[in-house]
């Protein structure tokens, strides 16, 4: 960054003349800086997973929740300043309750991503604030089924159609992932985070976008999302760290439409399966090094 | 011509005199419920050795007039408990969005996919006896009797009561409204005390309940005979909501005399 220093840095609200906004970008390095967190979307489901990187061993095994429930079908996993990030957990918290009281119903994954995204952009336009140090990835299964309105009791007289569309398709997994500028995109699959790169190689593998045979169920997406997040660890392996991860299904599936941890049992095997990879990987890495050695001599 | 933003969109003083403020005002005397409107009647409830069963018919009623027959009065929280509601269906459902709200709360909490460390039965009813007996105070009651089955903290079956003035009981069965007069006696038939009521099997818990709403149904003149039942076990909460009343018998009826305008 070759404006550093002209003063354009300084302040939030203020433009450099080439056209950025300089505490933006600073807020972004913050991201970069904080451990992993990942996001998939696959045909029957949302994985949120995060790397807990353990900063003292005084700390409490599996306490200190980096991923946070906001309505019973939505969770928000952040990657930078953790304060931020659970300011914008509580602010998202409102959002979804003052939805509820305005329109009786549960709000879908898409607006509470406008709101957030908005909230996250109002904080990069004036003086007295700094923008967040996080990008947070948010994820919802938005209920496909005819879900009646908060403390509704009956569905009185069968009148017709009332103006639904037979066969019509609703709700399903929805990703979001809002970044310090308010920018906010839907996603197959996120990554934020100091290993984000390789995270998001590769969630590129992977069959996200079809709904076809090869793509990825959820029990699947568990699985990818603990090797993804320890491949992603991997140029930071001095370290040790904690995986967490959440998970929400259709109402048929294994959490009824909720968003919930991953049960310690399915954590555990999908671990397991994250360390057999990695460490195949790593003697696929070793074995062509010894191999281009030999050819060498 | 008066240009203030202030007049804007009202009637001009020239035309039609000074804008008539007491119309506006809104310092009157602040109004509560002074009786329910549209009620269910009945909720009725016994422990048995696993569980508890809970019953309420389906009927919203508009004074005598059976205005509403498919109302769900039966509500489950976080798949453990069950709430049944007698009284004012509208302050049935302000409680239930507030319910909503409060297990939400208690998902922030606790994203763990088992129900350990949620709120039970035992302190589901504490709250809303609580509540209630707030709104009492502020002379603003909620027209309703509540009955709250699951359990306790020890997972011992837990039933108890708590009505529009924060009055609570716990008890092997309960009833409101009418059922306290006319399924209760039954009830306490078959589980008049802890021990009666832990020997009993889920079975005969469902045909009591079952006999009593047939029993409430021939005698409450503001019952309907489709009714919801529930049965709270340890593995959560099993809810039919449109169950009909069987095998009824009328016969009782011929031998009933002196209303109407029967002669003989």
């Amino acid at each position: 960054m070759t404006s550093i220093g002209t003063g354009y840095d300084l302040a939030n609200s203020i433009f450099s003349p080439d056209g950025r906004n300089f505490q933006v970008e600073y807020a972004v390095k913050a991201v970069e800086n904080g451990s992993t967190s990942i996001g998939i979307r696959c045909k029957d489901g949302i994985v949120l997973a995060a790397e807990k990187v353990i900063t003292s061993k005084l700390l409490k095994q599996g306490a200190n929740k980096r991923i946070a429930t906001v309505d019973r079908h939505l969770g928000i996993v952040y990657s930078g300043m953790i304060p931020d990030g659970r300011h914008f957990v509580d602010r998202a918290r409102d959002e979804a309750r003052g939805w509820r009281d305005n329109w009786k119903t549960p709000i879908t994954t898409k607006d509470l991503a406008s709101r957030m995204g908005g909230y996250m952009q109002a904080y990069t336009l004036y003086q007295s604030v700094r923008p967040f140090g996080i990008t947070a990835i948010i994820g919802g299964y938005d209920s496909e089924l005819e879900t009646p309105v908060d403390g509704e009791v009956g569905s009185g007289p069968s009148v017709g159609a009332g103006g639904k569309v037979a066969g019509k398709k609703h709700g399903g997994p929805f990703l979001y992932m809002v970044e310090p500028s308010g920018l906010y995109w839907g996603y197959y699959g996120a990554a934020t985070g100091k290993g984000r790169q390789a995270a998001k190689a590769e969630l590129e593998k992977l069959d996200l976008s079809s709904d076809g045979e090869s793509s990825l169920t959820l029990e699947q997406a568990v699985k990818e999302a603990a090797r993804i997040i320890y491949v992603a660890h991997d140029d930071n392996k001095d370290k040790e760290f904690e995986l967490e991860m959440t998970w929400i299904s259709g109402a048929d599936g294994p959490t009824k439409g909720r968003h919930m941890e991953v049960p310690e049992a399915l954590r555990k095997e999908a671990e397991k399966y994250a360390e057999r990879m990695t460490a195949k990987d790593v003697e696929e890495e070793e074995e062509t090094k010894d191999s281009g050695d030999k050819m060498e001599e | 011509m008066d240009h203030r933003p202030q007049a804007w969109g009202r009637p001009r003083d020239d035309v039609y005199g000074a804008y008539d403020h007491s119309y506006f005002q809104n310092t009157g005397p602040r109004q509560a419920t002074q009786a329910p409107i549209v009620t269910g009647t009945s909720v009725i409830a016994i422990k048995y050795k696993d569980g508890v069963v809970m019953a309420a018919d389906n009927l919203a009623s508009y004074g005598s007039l059976a205005r509403f027959p498919d109302v769900k009065r039966l509500r489950v929280f976080l798949d453990s408990s069950v709430i049944g509601f007698s009284g004012d269906v509208s302050d049935m459902q302000f409680l239930d969005r507030h319910l909503t709200e409060l297990s939400i709360d208690e998902a922030y909490e606790d994203p763990s996919s088992d129900n350990k460390g949620h709120l039970n039965a035992a302190n589901l009813h504490k709250y809303l006896q609580k509540f209630l007996y707030k709104r009492r105070n502020d002379f603003d009651p909620l027209w309703n009797q509540l009955l709250i089955a699951g359990f306790d903290g020890d997972a011992k079956p837990y039933l108890a009561s708590v009505d529009l003035r924060g009055t609570s009981f716990t008890s092997p069965s309960l009833a409101t409204g009418f059922g306290s007069a006319l399924a209760q006696p039954i009830m306490r038939r078959y589980a008049a005390t802890e021990e009666d009521a832990a020997k009993l099997t889920r079975e005969q818990a469902v045909e009591v309940v079952k006999e009593c709403m047939k029993v409430l149904y021939y005698r409450d003149a503001r019952s309907l005979d489709r009714y919801s039942i529930a049965v709270v076990t340890k593995e959560g909460v099993e809810l039919k909501e449109d169950e009909q009343l069987e095998k009824q018998s009328w016969a009782f009826a011929e031998r009933i005399k002196g209303y109407g305008t029967q002669t003989v």
